[in-house]
């Protein structure tokens, strides 16, 4: 089995807690060499890396950062986005944990590149426990010289500032996110105006997630061992975090190209009391789900584009035969008519229906209508919702029409059958 | 020049300005795509999703309120996809609408139901989910029912963006999402002004006027009471838009005869009283100039503005023109002078108001307005309201003949029409204070500086030897700026109008929903024309006036003109400041 630390190279070598300690491993030099490069020539490392967002969405990163560095208006800021809400999802509160100094190095690359006058990190209620360690880093950073005024001799001033979310998981959505910060209610606007125009109080506004910056310093250090990895479509590593039913649930970094056994049964240590598996969600509440037929596929963006799933986070949510898939189903349904921001029709009104059919199913009450309804809805829904929440929302249930038909199976032919 | 794109909606080319909307640009193709938060006088808000179609080459649909129109874009509306979507927000809103048709006020002119019927929604197949939500009513003006809320936001951005008054916002997620006020209060314990913008934007009835024409009807089959009933000039000039007729259209005489069908012992004019209330406040102005009294003087004829002096600026209350508005002082007189004459006891005179305006439903209810413990104003309706009693008695309104006010309240100049527009009080006041202080007429009648849709206009007029500093202001929000200015003292404006509603009382609170600013507008068109072809056109030349004050009041100002024509008002305590 491949194993590898890139993107955790730094974990558990330096005390979290001394920019000192950090500095010994070579820290902060990423940066001076990054002040030495044009933006746009960072933008290209990222892109030669073929570097997709960790955040869900999957966008080209460098590509991002080129288009951030366009918008002529002036006072861009930098925001990374640690709200961490899908389920199943946790190795951002791992690197944070275990290389806040790299993350702050990040913003502050990320700002240079760009050309923000700010940077802010936005982090969910549940790891509060973490600001200290932040806090110490970016008052430590300052110290030096890396943050705050005429950074490096450079002459440009930039900050980063630490705010926390409320519990929310659509204020992980961008424009929710920084509603959030502003102050308002976290609830998603419609776009455009686009982030990259008009975002944080509408400055310029360039969001990426912990883990998409975080590779940005390894990167800059020493991109080799990381385009040696992975696939020719799926270069490099990629953090997952791999949670339910199975032995040693974790963070754990592996190369694109690994099989799905290999991170179930090997990182993992497979399923609790060997039982079988059901279902595994990849990407968190809104990824799609697939039964143990895809256990050999390759963990790429192009394996999984191929059997009809996202990597997006990179988590990876196995549950065993214990759990029925419309129970399963159940729980997604309940986690997205908690968060639904409730502001547009379909994503308000379709989830709680969703949810009555799913209870209608289980119940074995339902109709053969209900089923069509339920499949109509779960289209148009996503078709038409405002925000990624609602687009992604009925994604598990999609998938689960295809990979487990007899679950919504017609009532008269079930009964033909029995 | 203006760039122009061309697109494809449904297979039609169309060429537009670059910019337009696609809801906007299907409009030019004579297609109504359908939409409910969309309102074309607000930003975009892009939440029902009802109006998504589809766009060639885009993934998901797409919103035709908010997006632009591109070159090359082909756009398709009815498609199967764009069909259940569409039908399918429908009945998801549907799903969690109490469904009393109806008994709603809003049946018959509910977006909700007109989307229902094009879409032939028939009873789908979704478990109804509407929680009972408890209704607030304890004002006098407004009615808000959120379990017929479509979550549309359409009031909060009027409130908001168009008032400044945030009184109503969004509170709660998913299906816990609502419209409400602060802490769910009661309206008269927030900063609610009661200006009833909200009941005019709201598509469904979850947002209403209070109903008082069952009181009106019964006053009118009471034997001991003489019902009469003034109408504000704006209403003659909206009440057309009922009835199929153009924006703007004056029907002031089929009104009338409606009026009379509908059984009103006297149908007279508020103009009259708006008359008076000129009449008195030019006096005042010129009392306040000449003896170094409380400047700028500030219009006191919007209700929803004195509302909004008490709640939000009760330092400056001495500002507001002592003068009563044309409404108040309509039945001032009415209550006294004319049941005298009459020789009618004042308590079976019942005075009826006809209102393009909620808020004057709360002004009708002031103490201060009260005379030994009846109200001068015994119901106001609104447009709304006469819209719904000419349609009860079944009155074919666009056939019927023209008739003329009774006397001698109905009489009126042109200076009391154009009240009704924002401006129309300072043009009006000019007109009369003008000529008192030259003791020559203006020369001209038509002061323009102060007509205009303009938020905030200013002047300066030179009246002999002043040079009176005027600022004519509508909107809440237009008025806030104008009185920070005065309480940071920086104000030296002389005389101040303001208006709560967008265009005055034409675009009111009370006017029929189908009011924008556009049918605004022309309504504000129509008020000028109506001055234009009166004979009299100052206000202290209305004959019937001139005999008032001969006969009764003596003269502007004089004691028995003060205790019935002015009144005081005073600070009102909000429960709940977020202002600090
Ligand atoms: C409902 C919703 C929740 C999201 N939550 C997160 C989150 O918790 N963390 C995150 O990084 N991105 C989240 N995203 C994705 C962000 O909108 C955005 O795409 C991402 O932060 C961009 O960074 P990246 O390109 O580096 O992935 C969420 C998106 C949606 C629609
Ligand atoms: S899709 Fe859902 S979360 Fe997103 S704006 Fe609509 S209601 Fe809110």
């Amino acid at each position: 089995m491949q194993k590898i630390n890139y993107i955790t190279e730094n974990f558990g070598k330096y005390d979290v807690f001394s920019i000192d300690s950090y500095m010994n491993i070579g820290g902060f030099q990423s940066l001076q060499k990054a002040i030495d490069m044009e933006g746009e020539d960072i933008a290209a490392v990222l892109s030669d890396a073929g570097i997709k967002g960790r955040g869900g969405a999957e966008y080209p990163m460098g590509r991002k950062w080129s288009q951030a560095r366009a918008v002529k208006r002036p006072h861009h800021c930098v925001i990374c986005n640690a709200d961490e809400g899908e389920t199943c999802t946790f190795k951002d509160r791992e690197l944070i944990t275990n290389d806040p100094f790299n993350l702050i190095e990040a913003m502050v690359i990320a700002g240079w590149a760009v050309n923000a006058e700010d940077g802010y990190i936005y982090m969910r209620a549940e790891y509060s426990h973490l600001r200290p360690r932040l806090i110490n880093a970016i008052k430590q950073a300052k110290e030096r010289g890396f943050l705050g005024k005429n950074i490096l001799g450079t002459g440009w001033d930039y900050d980063v500032h630490l705010y926390s979310g409320a519990g929310a998981y659509v204020c992980g959505e961008g424009t929710a996110l920084i509603r959030s910060i502003e102050g308002k209610a976290g609830r998603p606007r419609m776009k455009p105006p686009f982030m990259k125009q008009s975002g944080l109080f509408a400055r310029p506004t360039c969001i990426n997630n912990v883990e998409s910056l975080s590779i940005v310093p390894h990167l800059l250090h020493d991109a080799v061992p990381y385009m040696q990895a992975g696939t020719k479509e799926s270069i490099g590593t990629k953090m997952v975090s791999v949670g339910g039913n199975v032995n040693k649930p974790g963070v754990y970094e592996v190369p694109f190209g690994i099989t799905v056994r290999d991170i179930v049964y090997g990182l993992a240590g497979g399923i609790q009391e060997d039982h079988k598996i059901r279902l595994i969600q990849f990407g968190g509440a809104s990824g799609k789900i697939s039964d143990d037929r895809i256990l050999d596929i390759s963990y790429s963006y192009e394996d999984f584009a191929k059997n009809n799933l996202i990597i997006g986070s990179g988590s990876i949510l196995v549950i065993d035969e214990r759990t029925s898939v419309i129970d399963f189903l159940r729980y997604t349904q309940d986690f997205f008519l908690h968060e639904s921001c409730g502001q547009c029709t379909p994503c308000r009104e379709g989830n709680r229906h969703i949810r009555i059919f799913l209870e209608k199913i289980k119940n074995g009450t339902y109709t053969d209508e209900d089923i069509q309804t339920m499949k109509t809805f779960a289209r148009v829904m996503p078709m038409s919702s405002l925000c990624g929440l609602g687009e992604t929302a009925q994604n598990a249930l999609k998938s689960a029409f295809d990979v487990f038909p007899e679950v919504f199976a017609s009532k008269t032919q079930t009964e033909a059958v029995g | 020049m203006e760039e122009k794109i061309t697109l494809k909606i449904n297979g039609m080319p169309v060429e537009v300005k670059k910019g337009t909307k696609i809801l906007e640009a299907a409009k030019v193709l004579h297609i109504d795509i359908p939409h409910l938060c969309y309102h074309p006088d607000q930003r975009v808000k892009a939440r029902c999703r009802i109006c998504s179609v589809e766009v060639v080459g885009k993934k998901r649909l797409l919103a035709a309120c908010a997006t632009e129109c591109w070159d090359g874009m082909e756009v398709f509306t009815d498609t199967k996809v764009v069909r259940d979507t569409q039908r399918g927000i429908l009945q998801l809103i549907m799903a969690d609408h109490e469904e009393n048709c109806l008994t709603c006020p809003r049946n018959g002119n509910c977006v909700l139901q007109h989307l229902c019927s094009r879409f032939n929604v028939l009873r789908p197949n979704l478990t109804h989910v509407a929680e009972s939500i408890p209704v607030k009513t304890t004002n006098p003006s407004l009615v808000h029912d959120p379990e017929k809320c479509v979550k549309c936001g359409r009031c909060i951005r009027v409130c908001k963006d168009v008032q400044g008054i945030e009184a109503i916002g969004f509170a709660g997620r998913s299906t816990g999402l609502k419209v409400t006020t602060p802490y769910e209060e009661e309206f008269n314990k927030t900063d609610c002004v009661l200006c009833g913008q909200c009941t005019v934007v709201c598509p469904v009835g979850a947002l209403v006027e209070k109903d008082d024409t069952d009181r009106v009807l019964d006053a009118i089959f009471d034997p001991d009471k003489t019902v009469i009933v003034q109408t504000a000039p704006s209403v003659r000039v909206a009440l057309g838009d009922a009835f199929g007729l153009p924006d703007g259209s004056i029907v002031t005489k089929k009104m009338v005869s409606a009026l009379r069908m509908i059984g009103f012992d006297k149908v007279f004019d508020t103009n009259y009283g708006a008359d008076l209330t000129i009449t008195e406040e030019a006096g005042e102005l010129i009392d306040r100039l000449k003896n170094n009294k409380t400047m700028p003087m500030t219009t006191s004829c919007c209700p929803a503005w004195v509302n909004f002096m008490e709640k939000h600026y009760p330092d400056k209350i001495a500002h507001l023109s002592t003068t009563k508005s044309p409404m108040a002082i309509f039945s001032a007189i009415a209550k006294t002078q004319y049941a005298k004459q009459e020789n009618i006891a004042s308590k079976n005179v019942f005075s009826v108001a006809i209102m393009p305006c909620i808020a004057k439903k709360y002004e009708a209810k002031r103490q201060e307005l009260t005379q030994n413990g009846l109200f001068d104003t015994d119901a106001v309706i609104t447009t709304r309201g006469l819209i719904k009693l000419i349609k009860y008695i079944g009155i074919d309104f666009n056939n019927l003949p023209e008739s003329e006010f009774d006397n001698p309240m109905g009489e009126s100049t042109g200076a009391g029409a154009i009240f009704g527009a924002t401006g129309g009080v300072m043009e009006a006041a000019l007109r009369t204070a003008y000529e008192w202080m030259t003791d020559k007429p203006m020369p001209t009648l038509e002061y323009t500086p102060v007509r205009g849709f303009e938020g905030i206009k200013e002047a300066q007029v030179e009246i002999g030897g002043h040079n009176l500093k005027i600022a004519v202001v509508h909107t809440l929000k237009n008025a806030a700026l104008i009185m920070d200015k005065l309480r940071d003292g920086k104000c030296d404006y002389d005389f101040i109008e303001v208006m709560a509603c967008p265009g005055g009382c034409v675009g009111g609170g009370g006017q029929p929903v189908t009011t924008t600013f556009a049918a605004t507008k022309e309504r504000i068109k129509a008020l000028y024309t109506i001055d234009r072809s009166s004979k009299l056109r100052k206000s202290h030349e209305n004959p019937y006036l001139k005999k008032l004050y001969a006969e009764f009041l003596e003269a502007p100002g004089s004691e028995t003109a003060h205790k019935l024509l002015h009144t005081h008002y005073h600070a009102r305590e909000k429960e709940f400041d977020f202002s600090k």
